[in-house]
């Protein structure tokens, strides 16, 4: 951990700051987002973000918007209003920032298909496909953490078979493996329950670049002076085990920060595929599914907005992970 | 020298049908276990009892799994896939053209990354500070961060808002595009590193003093020694290749093995899923195969593995 505080370069410092950022604007959803992520403005299909101004013809001001109105339903054309003037209201309500209802809404990333706010679904579906990956990252780690460490403090014949077992879940594309176990179950599933087996499916998908990494490192800590000197003691296995793991965990820590943008990407793909959060919930995944449309993409790519999020996600990840084991974990 | 090759490659080789029999049989599996079969639909319709079980009868879903997974290995041994559910139509005709053009798109998606990132990699890696690699660096961070999902929805946009790429479905270039540069980024990454340990190496000093010139060590020498990291990234840079074309194919329409698995697995056609999983395997074992063979080449010290 330490290694990953005290930044050794500027790269390190810049990919430390992107993290961070994201962290803070998840943390902070419920006070940034104006209105809530499943209000469906009736006018507001795939309206453009709006505008913040600060300056009109009589100087500057401080922020504000102006009313907007649609202006043909049919070509999805929107006229600001210019006579008036809407400067934003700051904490009011819980919000950081916010318009009357009567003027709004304030939409910063314009709205999708269903005139729903993207910013407010950008921020509020940080939490849900951040949440969902923080949980598959977990179970990956646990997984991985337990097979490797048996098979490799104890050896032998377990050792052959969990490794034989490790080298075929590793050989199969991961997104593959997700959509085979994800489309045998129900398609329509309440949120809750998809959360939690999204989580589940990563888990059980991403753990063996982890187990062949832990097995590794004990492995080599079984051959050292202090492994023997447990055993010589009459350490049983499971003891054994607790004093070797502890020398995997700077490599548990790599590998929890490499399979963030790994499991993003996989909750975007099987999102896409429509086998991921049910509709009304937000996450970047499930927004992505819309700017699959290519007609829709193109009139409104502020639908791309996660993507861009899961890009900076990502670029965090391996700026702060440094380049040496930045590339070769993230592909999987 | 070469006995002890063959020895190697046949072990490798038993390793990859075990890979593809398990594979293909655990999918069957999977699907026989899941709720719902491939008569929910006529069920769902109330269509009589009879109907029902002649349909039942006639997928074989009315016998345990052990009999129907038996059968099937059976027919696997004269290459017979059994019937697709849903399209009535022997599962090898369907499976094969869709294997065929995602083993395309995966195949020349690797060749323009290798052709992209070993050459740059190798340059930036002989000057670490040089003025190349302080611009390539960067980039290559950018595109290793740009998965292949995101990078097709990009390149998507610029493609309608620019039109110098050609969305039209079966349009090659965009989604090998999409597909390439994150993994010509990362073997640029990859091969400089090993590029560059290789080069800060005592022994490079040897070579250079022999009077070879230095364009002929890198290219030759070198990169023949900063081979061997990339080789061994193989197998992950396969499963990568595949798991990124599930959504590449989704997203540019590439009609590919992803959708019609996909297609399979929701309306419980077992003996389809079972053929996708079946082709997919042997793609990725053919493939790690010719990389365990080229690294057995590259490195004698593989072969006992």
């Amino acid at each position: 951990m330490t290694a990953v505080l005290l930044a050794r370069s500027l790269r390190q410092r810049v990919g430390i700051a992107l993290l961070a950022g994201v962290v803070l604007l998840t943390l902070a959803a419920p006070m940034l987002e104006l209105n809530p992520p499943d209000a469906q403005f009736a006018d507001r299909a795939y309206a453009p973000p709006t505008r913040l101004h600060v300056r009109d013809a009589t100087g500057f001001h401080w922020p504000f918007i102006y009313r907007r109105q649609l202006d043909d339903r049919l070509m999805r054309s929107y006229r600001d209003d210019l006579s008036r003037r809407v400067t934003l209201d700051w904490w009011t309500g819980g919000h950081l920032w916010s318009v009357d209802g009567a003027d709004g809404p304030l939409l910063l990333l314009g709205a999708d298909s269903l005139g729903r706010d993207v910013f407010a679904r950008l921020v509020q579906g940080a939490r849900i496909s951040l949440g969902v990956v923080l949980i598959g990252a977990t179970g990956a780690l646990l997984l991985g953490a337990v097979i490797g460490g048996l098979a490799g403090s104890v050896g032998g014949r377990l050792d052959t078979i969990l490794m034989w077992l490790t080298d075929l879940v590793l050989v199969l594309p991961g997104a593959y493996l997700v959509l085979a176990l994800r489309g045998v179950l129900p398609l329509k599933l309440s949120t809750p329950t998809v959360f939690w087996l999204m989580g589940t499916l990563f888990a059980v998908s991403a753990w063996p670049t982890v187990a062949r990494g832990v097995r590794a490192i004990v492995a080599t800590e079984r051959s050292r002076d202090y492994a023997e000197a447990a055993r010589a003691m009459g350490a049983g296995r499971m003891r054994q085990m607790r004093h070797l793991l502890p020398a995997a965990g700077g490599f548990l820590i790599v590998q929890a920060v490499l399979l963030l943008p790994a499991l993003l990407v996989a909750e975007a793909t099987i999102s896409v595929l429509g086998l991921g959060f049910p509709g009304p919930t937000a996450s970047w995944g499930n927004m992505l599914q819309e700017a699959t449309n290519v007609s829709a993409l193109a009139r409104s790519p502020w639908l791309l907005a996660p993507a861009l999020a899961m890009f900076l996600v990502a670029l965090g990840v391996h700026l702060a992970a440094g380049h040496r084991a930045g590339p070769l974990a993230s592909s999987r | 020298m070469s006995a002890e090759l063959a020895a190697f490659a046949a072990r490798r080789l038993f390793g990859a049908l075990t890979l593809i029999v398990v594979v293909s049989a655990g999918a069957l599996l999977l699907v026989r276990l899941a709720p719902g079969d491939a008569t929910t639909d006529l069920a769902l319709a109330h269509v009589d009892a009879a109907t029902l079980a002649a349909a039942r009868a006639e997928l074989g879903l009315d016998q345990p799994v052990t009999t129907q997974l038996g059968r099937w290995l059976r027919g696997l041994a004269h290459l017979d896939l059994g019937r697709s559910s849903t399209f009535g139509r022997p599962v090898a005709d369907l499976v094969g053209e869709r294997a065929l053009n995602t083993a395309a798109l995966a195949a020349a998606a690797l060749v323009c990354a290798l052709a992209i990132g070993l050459p740059l990699g190798i340059m930036t890696g002989a000057r670490p500070r040089g003025a190349l690699a302080t611009v390539v660096a960067p980039v290559s961070i950018a595109f290793v961060s740009c998965p292949p999902i995101i990078g097709a929805l990009g390149l998507m946009l610029l493609a309608v808002q620019t039109g110098w790429l050609s969305i039209a479905p079966g349009a090659l270039f965009l989604p090998m595009l999409a597909l390439a540069l994150p993994l010509a980024a990362m073997l640029e990454r990859v091969q400089s590193q090993a590029t560059a340990d290789v080069v800060t190496a005592p022994g490079w000093g040897a070579i250079a003093a022999r009077g070879l010139p230095t364009s002929h060590i890198l290219w030759i020498h070198a990169s023949r020694q900063a081979a061997r990291p990339v080789l061994g990234l193989f197998g992950v840079i396969l499963g990568s290749l595949f798991s990124g074309s599930l959504a590449v194919e989704w997203v540019t329409s590439w009609p590919g093995l992803g959708r019609l698995m996909y297609d399979a697995i929701v309306s419980r056609d077992a003996f389809l899923v079972a053929g996708c999983a079946l082709t997919g395997a042997v793609l990725i074992a053919i493939g790690n195969l010719i990389a365990d063979v080229l690294r057995g080449l590259a490195d004698p010290r593989v072969r006992t593995v």
